[in-house]
């Protein structure tokens, strides 16, 4: 019996289609194609994560939810890590705790966040992150880097000064709404996300308009245009019930 | 017992961290039981004094007088609270950091001014190249985010630390 975790799911083996895991030395039982983050979440254990959305594909893009499996020092990222059977699951540790803080720290330091004027200033995922994990304050420089705003769109505004690249606009916009209006644009620090061939959002001609990129962002990056500080809460709950009535004609 | 020496200093800030601190209320006056304040923007003193207790800050360290200030309050502080986001993170005063100090004085002194415009080059201290959160520059002791941080958790906060125990700061965050 391997403990080794796989970044796929494991090829079906034709008995046992269920694992049996420890998650914080709680014993449970998973469909062999689940995720760690969803094995553990349905047993009411939770996991911190930002790019992660329920309905959209997991990428593993931000790193929040990484947790330990006993016999390996590295970490894994639990959202796309598949359960294996006999697999030991640390979900909260202190180097945990340490790498989770300087995630949100980094992401702070990489943009310039200023949630008091920010008009999700209340609503946001990065701010509550901070929050929960006990961020009062970075232990990283501030980068203040010169980034523009996109205003072009008649009704969403972009605002690069605000993005944590969790890649959910890109994933809504090619996985549901079809369009894939967005990607993202260059390496590392230099990463960006734009729109079509890299041109102001309001001459994409493959946005549709649908708004369901604004909805998903989990910051003040992506906004509907006319809103005040404080003013922009977003609705996720669209997601998964699309996905489901989706799955539902399919069958 | 002899009372805990308290100071509140006052950098690039817009004074909201005070009032939220005087937001406490009658609750003060537990606060005042306890502790002598020294040195304040709502004393009148100009020196700050030797062998504070306590010094609480507002605002980021924006110019060569605040920079200047913030050491020497430093060096004669025992524990210093970064009180509010534009202390810890720099906040709105930190919003000029994407841009060249000479661009920020032409659009403020120039740009947007009608009359008589000029850089104005005495008594006003210079700004420096960026607005810095206060423990870039000086150790901090206890950070109190939140734009302003509620007068309850600057309370709790002040009555832990008097008391010796550890603030509880899960009811504040960035901007909030
Ligand atoms: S996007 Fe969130 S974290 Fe960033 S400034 Fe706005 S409220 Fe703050
Ligand atoms: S509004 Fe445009 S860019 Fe956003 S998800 Fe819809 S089609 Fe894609
Ligand atoms: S714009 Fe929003 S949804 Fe898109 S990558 Fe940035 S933070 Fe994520
Ligand atoms: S939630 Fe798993 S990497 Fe972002």
């Amino acid at each position: 019996m391997s403990s080794r975790p796989s970044a796929k799911p494991a090829a079906p083996a034709p008995s046992s289609k269920v694992k049996t895991l420890t998650i914080d030395d709680r014993l449970v039982s998973a469909r062999e194609d689940e995720s760690i983050l969803d094995a553990a979440r349905d047993n009411g254990i939770q996991i911190p994560t930002l790019c992660n959305l329920d309905g959209l594909t997991p990428v593993g893009a931000c790193r929040l939810c990484m947790v330990e499996v006993k016999g390996s020092s590295r970490l894994f990222a639990s959202c796309v890590t598949m359960v294996g059977e006999g697999m030991e699951v640390v979900t909260d540790s202190e180097r945990l705790q340490k790498y989770r803080k300087t995630i949100v720290e980094l992401l702070f330091s990489e943009r310039n966040h200023v949630c008091a004027v920010c008009v999700s200033n209340g609503h946001c995922e990065l701010q509550n992150l901070a929050q929960t994990l006990g961020v009062t304050h970075l232990t990283v420089p501030y980068r203040n880097p010169k980034l523009p705003v996109d205003a072009s769109h008649e009704r969403f505004v972009n605002d690069h000064n605000r993005c944590v690249l969790c890649q959910r606009c890109v994933r809504v916009c090619g996985e549901v709404e079809g369009a894939h209006t967005w990607d993202i644009n260059g390496r590392g620090i230099g990463a960006r996300v734009i729109t079509d061939l890299n041109q102001p959002w309001g001459s994409s001609e493959t946005c549709t308009g649908c708004g369901k990129c604004v909805q998903v962002c989990p910051t003040g990056a992506l906004t509907e245009k006319g809103k005040s500080v404080r003013e922009m809460s977003k609705r996720t709950r669209f997601l998964p019930y699309l996905t489901m009535m989706r799955e539902d004609r399919s069958e | 017992m002899s009372k805990v020496k308290l100071a509140t200093v006052w950098l690039d800030g817009c004074s909201g961290c005070h009032m939220s601190f005087l937001d406490m209320d009658e609750r003060i006056l537990e606060i005042a039981a306890r502790v002598e304040v020294v040195y304040s923007p709502l004393v009148d003193l100009k020196e700050f004094p030797a062998d504070v207790d306590v010094t609480i800050v507002e605002g980021g360290v924006s110019s060569e007088e605040d920079l200047h200030k913030i050491r020497m309050v430093r060096s004669r502080t025992k524990l210093l609270i970064a009180l509010g986001d534009c202390a810890v993170t720099s906040n709105v005063p930190g919003m000029r950091n994407t841009f060249k100090v000479d661009d920020v004085m032409k659009r403020a002194y120039f740009e947007n001014a009608d009359l008589k415009q000029q850089v104005p080059c005495e008594v006003i201290p210079r700004l420096l190249p960026r607005t810095r959160p206060v423990h870039e520059i000086v150790p901090v002791d206890v950070f109190l985010p939140g734009c302003p941080p509620p007068a309850d958790v600057i309370f709790g906060a002040l009555v832990s630390l008097l008391d010796g125990t550890t603030p509880d700061l899960s009811a504040t965050r960035f901007g909030r």
